[in-house]
């Protein structure tokens, strides 16, 4: 079998359904990009190659199509990697705020260089291009959650904290609310005052 | 400058949540049974009258996009897709407005969907943007929950699917007909036109692409009306505009303010001012890594608007500001965007393929001072035959920005490389 025993799990399968339900019957390849996703996840962070002929089977598409996609497009990963996925952006609005520092940081703090492993396979570190959050540059995306107005220190406790087991928190390294100025609003000032039901 | 009574985004810095009883007593979702009673027609004319363009980079006036779409209805489905695969370097609007107002997202496709006659909508969303997916997501099952939208929304009688679709990490996804490949499963590569996607777009089928910001103001204009959003700004770019400020400027923000605010004005009253003061100022992209850099002495005056930045030679595109100091390194600056544009050809046309690689390897040596000068008007010829030459604009994109380069910081790649020949002969 092409597959080599993989197949998705009973929540996996669900959410697989869910999704291909959003398409009209007969286009079910339109699935084929977040069914791949969650067949990485569930797979360990990479798409080996009877993965991706599991999902062509599931979607009847030929497998050619399926490892095209997942060739094209920088989410997948078709090789083995390390299981948190740290991507610092170094296109220039990240690159202007400093984002040398926090791939230095990486490197320093991970020991390993872009596009590497970790030995223990806990760590995979890439550069990724630009992830739509400049005003909060630099960002460091790590799984599911942006880093963001980091520097070299605070780009390093972050990881020092995954290795050490910890979950930090996502968003501002400089406890800046959103995307406002860090020396408060200049808009909205009504809104201030509600701060937030929830 | 715009009064906060004005601004359609009020929860853009998510001071409040994006649940829909917090988007109601905002005023979102208010009346649109009513709204969509209307009518098509009524709809379409009224963002005709806002004088709306397109925010997604190119500024096509979006009241005319809409009527592109098939008047009689061929009994089969008609889309609306709504571009939220946000990834202009420089650009993070749509990021803001997803996972803090979603609901105005939400409703938007609802209403657009009514002034195109679509059976459908869907959201195509970067696959970076994980939780800005998961608040739209919720969102959208919120206003399933409550009718909002699906079989009659709102009790309208009008049957709406809104459906959230992830994209996987690709600049070029943005393009509108590589968008639609890529929702059909497929490598995104752009599709030639004719035919447009109002003929002939997803699966075949009649389908408008617009861009997040477009479709989330559209529920305001037409609560408001259309007099009321064309009442900012200059005549033909009107309304109302999310701006994003970022690189060194003392604080990087996402604002809405009004179309045509002056640059400087925007920099100083919004995002703190450039690092170390005005006159610190070395250059500014006005809208996003796509459009072309302009140096000090234009940002002193130049109004933030389709036409005004046009008449500089450079263009408002998403209106994602990247500010750069005197301390900034323009040409290292340069060529990382050409490395970005490198990275995300498609592949597809041999010019933007070839010639991407061509524009970051030159740019990067002749950064460092290696080679003649005569290389420099190499260098724009090069931009030249990819300019124009491919399928879709991403030739284009990688191109203006080298263009830009040459044309207001020339004298600095001269300087460098008649600087490297001394010390190499010194040597």
């Amino acid at each position: 079998m092409r597959s080599d025993g993989f197949a998705f799990t009973k929540e996996n399968e669900a959410e697989a359904k869910k999704i291909i339900a959003r398409y009209p019957e007969g286009r079910q390849q339109s699935a084929v990009l977040p069914l791949l996703d969650l067949a990485q996840k569930q797979a360990g962070g990479w798409l080996p190659t009877p993965v991706m002929d599991y999902i062509a089977d599931y979607l009847g598409m030929p497998y050619i199509r399926v490892y095209e996609v997942a060739s094209f497009y920088d989410m997948y990963n078709t090789e083995p990697v390390g299981r948190i996925q740290v991507r610092a952006c170094t296109t220039t609005p990240c690159w202007l705020c400093g984002s040398d520092d926090v791939v230095r940081a990486c490197k320093d703090e991970l020991g390993i260089d872009i596009g590497e492993s970790t030995e223990d396979g806990k760590f995979f570190l890439r550069e990724f291009e630009c992830l739509g959050a400049c005003a909060n540059a630099p960002i460091l995306w790590v799984d599911d959650d942006f880093y963001e107005d980091l520097d070299y220190d605070s780009a390093r406790k972050i990881l020092a904290d995954l290795k050490a087991g910890k979950t930090p928190k996502p968003g501002s390294a400089r406890s800046r609310q959103g995307s406002m100025p860090i020396e408060g609003r200049t808009t909205l000032k009504s809104m201030a005052a509600d701060g937030g039901d929830d | 400058m715009l009064q906060d009574k004005d601004r359609i985004f009020t929860n853009l810095y998510g001071d409040q949540s994006p649940s829909l009883d917090a988007a109601k007593k905002r005023g979102d979702w208010d009346g649109t049974k009513a709204i969509i009673a209307r009518g098509r027609e009524s709809i379409v004319e009224e963002i005709k009258a806002s004088g709306l363009r397109g925010r997604g980079g190119a500024g096509f006036p979006t009241g005319l996009k809409w009527s592109f779409m098939p008047k009689e209805s061929d009994g089969g489905p008609v889309y609306l897709v709504v571009n939220a695969d946000e990834s202009e370097p420089g650009t993070c609007k749509d990021r803001e407005i997803m996972r803090h107002d979603p609901h105005k997202l939400v409703e938007g496709c609802l209403l657009a969907g009514v002034g195109m006659g679509c059976t459908a909508g869907y959201i195509y969303i970067r696959g970076e943007f994980i939780r800005e997916a998961e608040a739209l997501q919720k969102a959208i099952d919120e206003a399933y929950d409550a009718g909002l939208i699906g079989k009659n929304a709102c009790g309208s009688g009008y049957d709406y699917d809104l459906y959230l679709h992830r994209g996987a990490g690709a600049y070029i996804c943005g393009e509108e007909t590589a968008l639609l490949e890529s929702l059909e499963g497929k490598k995104g590569q752009p599709r030639m036109k004719p035919p447009f996607p109002a003929a002939c777009g997803l699966y075949g089928r009649p389908t408008t692409v617009n861009n997040v910001e477009t479709i989330a103001v559209a529920p305001t204009i037409l609560r408001r009306g259309g007099a009321w959003f064309a009442g900012f700004g200059r005549p033909k770019n009107e309304g109302t505009k999310v701006y994003c400020i970022s690189g060194h400027v003392n604080q990087p923000c996402t604002v809405e303010d009004a179309m045509g605010i002056p640059l400087k004005e925007l920099i100083e009253k919004h995002a703190g001012g450039v690092r170390g003061g005005w006159d610190n100022l070395l250059g500014v992209i006005p809208g996003g890594s796509s459009v072309p850099v302009l140096p000090k002495d234009a940002c002193d005056s130049v109004l933030m608007d389709f036409d005004a930045l046009k008449e500089v030679q450079s263009g408002l595109g998403t209106a994602g500001v990247i500010v750069m100091d005197k301390s900034t390194d323009i040409v290292k600056a340069i060529a990382r965007l050409s490395k970005f544009y490198m990275h995300e050809s498609c592949g597809q046309c041999t010019p933007c393929r070839e010639g991407t690689g061509w524009l970051y390897r030159m740019l990067t040596r002749l950064g460092e001072g290696r080679g003649e000068l005569k290389e420099i008007d190499l260098l724009q010829e090069v931009t030249k035959e990819i300019e124009g030459h491919t399928i879709c604009a991403l030739g284009d994109a990688a191109a203006w920005p080298v263009q830009g380069l040459l044309r207001h910081f020339r004298p600095e790649l001269e300087r460098r490389l008649n600087e490297f020949r001394k010390t190499e002969r010194a040597a």
